[in-house]
């Protein structure tokens, strides 16, 4: 679904993507992971095709990012500041977004799911972080694509609101999705993710299931692996 | 693109800004009328507001409504879209916008107060029209830098720059390039500068509307001549249409070479 | 004093060559009257004219006549019937007249010869008095008509277009050379050199004319003095009235409109004394009024109204006062060659003039005002500055000059300036 080769991506003198190699097939959820600055985000917008990168090559259900727009009708985005045009409402955006993607689409269910039927005529200045990061979800989760990706989806959800999230998340999965999400929640990450990709100063040192990072740090909280993982990896580079 | 023309304007049409922009012209322009009662007065002072204030709030909406809008862009471009429909499409409705807010806003007052049958209706028209002009050639100019520089200050700072160097610092060097060579016949060098800066192409344009007496003055009329001829109304138009193609242009150059 | 005097004279003069006038048509009643066409008892004007004796009366009918020129030595009146033509054939000045007492109405002349070298007209009047020209058509005529030496003398109502494309062969419609007590009443002139042209001509009025499309000036005056001219319209000349080497000169409600181009004034003042200019309409001219040397001179009452420059008055100028006028929407409204100034600015209304407030309510600006601008300074020795006209700078170098005077002259004030536009509710 998602085939990457050779990724290089610099922001000035900063070598943010470092030949990154990344095959992703088998449907399931996957967690990008790695401290501030490691190139997650960029990894995320390279396959969305906001960053342009040096060289490699990018390909999702097989057809090249670089050649046309056409491929991103098969994804799903979630950004991780959800910030919408102010003076529309919730339901001018939802049909905006709709009239863009040329796709139609039913909300309904979302809407009920986050309780956001009473807000629909509201302008969306007049609503609060939570519930913007609401709508966020529900035009994130509005296209049936078979990959979805969401950067920091969790940040600003109330307790009610996460787990919702996580209902919607484990129903997609079964769908047999491709889930690409970036988070800082450990907690998160241990609960759902069927596979960790762990980036560090541009470079993926990780790539696997649960039980291969316990293993192979030898800690057995995920903390700590990570943690661990980052430092031998980290003194190597930096060394 | 016309998607997206549509969202942004319908979006800004909306805001407490356009609005507030709507009801800045009506205002002083109703106040204009009103206190001076002579014509003539209004649509001279609406002149120097108009030539000062388009590109400034241009500049400064322009600006500030691509940073607003930074993230929802994102969103945007994440659908299977163009880039250059989403930017050119969202540039679209902001200069339509104001433009909309400046038509309205002194259009009702002056056609309240009789403009129609009035001697000064083609000096209004022109007003009108150099207006929208200006609005669509500084948004563009403002979406432009902002697309170009990530920094919100270092935008904003650019663009104001841009603004004061176009409205002032462009007519000293005019200036200075008169005094210098002064030996010299200098009237198709200003003509050239003038061409070269919307703010002096708006003004002048104007200006001949409502200086006629004095520009005849000027020695052979030079300046009627070329603005007011068969070869100088489409040498004016042209260059106007390029300050408002080049800066789109280049922000769709930029808005494809970005990094979002 | 001497002055009115003076015109109240020259008003009864007139007034005496109406009744000498009256008396000679009454005369006719005693006199015959020579009846000349083509099948009455004269077919030439000349012919008649031989016959004729002082008094008698020279009726024209219609048809055309090339017999010019043609010499007038008696006191005859020569009248046309439905339009006679006297024809110059491009070739021959048309009437002379030599007699006092002539009168000359309801003819039309035309195609007077044009001459480098003579000044040909279609009637020359010569060393005579109390003649009367009324009424008649001019068409085509080098000069129109052509007074030397004459006094007490009536030009009124008459029609005289030209063709005029170059000042170096075209001539005046009415034009006056050692002249008194002229008045010159309700004529059309254009299409000439100057429309009116007086060089030595005292005592005389100009009223209710109207002169256009002039080549150089509309009304021109060189050494004459004690003249008024009257509720005339000067429209789209050279420059509307040049008045030159002159005193006593009464200029009031006038309209000078549209006198555009490089050197087009309305009114344009040249070592000129004692005159005054009042209840003026200055529409859309280039230079409303430009003054040089003169002195002594109240422009009172007087619009301005969308000139490029309102008043130019240059550093040889003084005792000028300007009072009481509107300034109405001009691109300047004074401008001037030096930093000082002689002249005296007084209670006029300028459009211009925002900044001004009025706390203790008496229409008088609490604030003086400044009417010239550093930037009409600028033009005037760069002209192609005239690009910049309008624009943020010009009005931050003009307000930085305003509020610290360096190079317009810092007694150059309307210390009462008005709140709000005289009405002085004319007909024009």
């Amino acid at each position: 679904m998602i085939e990457i080769e050779g990724l290089n991506k610099h922001y000035g003198r900063n070598h943010i993507l470092k030949d990154i190699c990344l095959d992703i097939r088998e449907p399931g959820i996957y967690a990008i992971l790695g401290p501030n600055g490691s190139g997650k985000t960029t990894l995320l917008k390279s396959i969305i095709g906001l960053v342009n990168p040096e060289s490699g090559k990018i390909e999702v259900c097989g057809s090249s990012v670089f050649e046309s727009h056409n491929y991103r009708s098969s994804i799903s985005f979630l950004p991780q500041i959800a910030r919408f045009p102010e003076n529309l409402r919730i339901y001018e955006l939802i049909r905006l977004i709709k009239d863009i993607r040329n796709e139609e689409a039913d909300e309904t269910n979302l809407l009920e799911l986050f309780n956001l039927e009473p807000e629909m005529k509201k302008r969306l200045r007049n609503l609060s972080g939570g519930t913007r990061q609401k709508v966020n979800m529900v035009l994130g989760f509005l296209f049936d694509t078979p990959l979805i990706i969401l950067d920091e989806p969790t940040v600003s959800l109330d307790p009610v609101a996460l787990a919702k999230f996580k209902r919607l998340i484990a129903a997609k999965k079964k769908q047999g999705k491709i889930i690409l999400y970036t988070t800082h929640i450990m907690s998160l990450v241990e609960e759902f993710s069927d596979e960790i990709i762990l980036l560090l100063d541009g470079k993926i040192i990780f790539k696997g299931g649960l039980d291969n990072i316990y293993k192979e740090s030898g800690e057995n909280s995920i903390e700590n692996a990570i943690a661990s993982l980052v430092d031998t990896n980290g003194n190597g580079e930096c060394n | 693109m016309l998607k997206f023309i549509k969202y942004s304007f319908f979006d800004l049409v909306r805001s407490y800004w356009t609005i507030i922009y709507f009801l800045f012209y009506a205002i002083v322009s109703s106040a204009i009328l009103y206190f001076s009662a002579d014509m003539t007065k209004s649509i001279v002072s609406i002149m120097n507001i108009v030539i000062v204030l388009i590109p400034l709030v241009s500049i400064i909406f322009g600006t500030i409504y691509y940073y607003n809008s930074r993230e929802f862009t994102e969103l945007l471009l994440a659908q299977p879209v163009k880039r250059s429909s989403l930017i050119l499409g969202q540039y679209g409705g902001l200069a339509l916008s104001l433009s909309l807010s400046f038509i309205a806003g002194l259009s009702i007052p002056f056609l309240a107060a009789g403009i129609l049958g009035s001697e000064h209706f083609l000096d209004f028209l022109l007003i009108l029209l150099t207006g929208t002009c200006l609005s669509f050639s500084m948004s563009a100019i403002a979406y432009m830098t902002a697309l170009r520089h990530e920094n919100k200050i270092l935008g904003f700072g650019i663009s104001l720059f841009i603004w004061f160097f176009l409205a002032v610092i462009y007519d000293g060097l005019i200036l200075l390039l008169l005094v210098l060579f002064r030996e010299y016949p200098t009237d198709s060098l200003a003509i050239i500068m003038t061409l070269l800066n919307p703010i002096d192409l708006s003004r002048v344009t104007i200006m001949l509307g409502l200086d006629i007496s004095a520009l005849m003055g000027y020695t052979g009329a030079v300046f009627l001549k070329f603005f007011g001829t068969i070869k100088g109304i489409p040498i004016s138009i042209l260059s106007m249409l390029i300050w408002i193609a080049l800066p789109a242009f280049l922000m769709v150059r930029i808005a494809n070479k970005k990094d979002f | 004093m001497s002055k009115t005097h003076t015109i109240l004279r020259s008003e009864r003069m007139s007034r005496t060559s109406f009744i000498l006038l009256f008396l000679a048509v009454a005369g006719s009643i005693y006199s015959a009257t020579l009846e000349v066409g083509v099948d009455k008892q004269y077919q030439t004007i000349t012919a008649a004219l031989e016959m004729a004796e002082n008094g008698d009366s020279i009726m024209v009918n219609e048809g055309i006549y090339q017999e010019a020129p043609i010499d007038v030595k008696k006191s005859v009146v020569l009248y046309g019937i439905n339009n006679p033509v006297l024809d110059g054939e491009n070739e021959y000045e048309i009437l002379r007249v030599y007699a006092d007492s002539v009168v000359i109405t309801g003819l039309t002349l035309k195609n007077v010869g044009i001459s480098y070298v003579e000044d040909r007209s279609a009637i020359r009047l010569i060393k005579n008095k109390a003649c009367k020209i009324d009424g008649n058509h001019l068409d085509k005529a080098f000069f129109g008509i052509y007074l030397e030496h004459c006094k007490n003398i009536v030009i009124s109502n008459n029609i005289i277009q030209g063709e005029a494309k170059h000042e170096s062969n075209s001539g005046n419609a009415i034009h006056l050379w050692y002249c008194k007590d002229i008045v010159i009443d309700g004529n059309l002139a254009e299409g000439h050199r100057d429309g009116i042209y007086l060089e030595f001509v005292d005592n005389s009025i100009v009223k209710n004319n109207t002169v256009r499309n002039n080549l150089r000036y509309g009304l021109h005056f060189m050494y004459s003095d004690i003249d008024r001219y009257l509720n005339n319209r000067f429209e789209n000349n050279g420059a509307g009235v040049a008045v030159m080497f002159s005193k006593y000169i009464h200029m009031e409600g006038n309209v000078f409109i549209h006198n555009w181009g490089s050197s087009a004034y309305g009114l344009l003042l040249k070592e000129i004394t004692d005159s005054e200019i009042i209840h003026n309409r200055f529409e859309q001219n280039t230079t409303g009024i430009y003054a040089e040397g003169v002195n002594r001179t109240h422009i009172h009452g007087n619009d301005f109204a969308r000139n490029g420059w309102a008043m130019k008055i240059l550093g040889s100028c003084a005792d000028i006062s300007v009072s009481g006028n509107n300034f109405l929407y001009n691109s300047f409204d004074v401008s001037t060659n030096s930093s000082r100034n002689y002249n005296s600015y007084d209670g006029n209304f300028w459009s211009e003039n925002t900044s001004g407030y009025d706390l203790d309510r008496d229409g008088i600006c609490d604030v003086p005002y400044r009417p010239v601008k550093l930037f009409s300074f600028m033009i005037s020795h760069m002209q192609s500055t005239t690009i910049l006209m309008r624009s943020l700078l010009i009005d931050l170098v003009n307000y930085a000059e305003k509020i610290a005077p360096v190079i317009t002259p810092h007694n150059l004030i309307d210390n009462s300036p008005l709140m709000s536009r005289i009405d002085y509710d004319r007909e024009n």
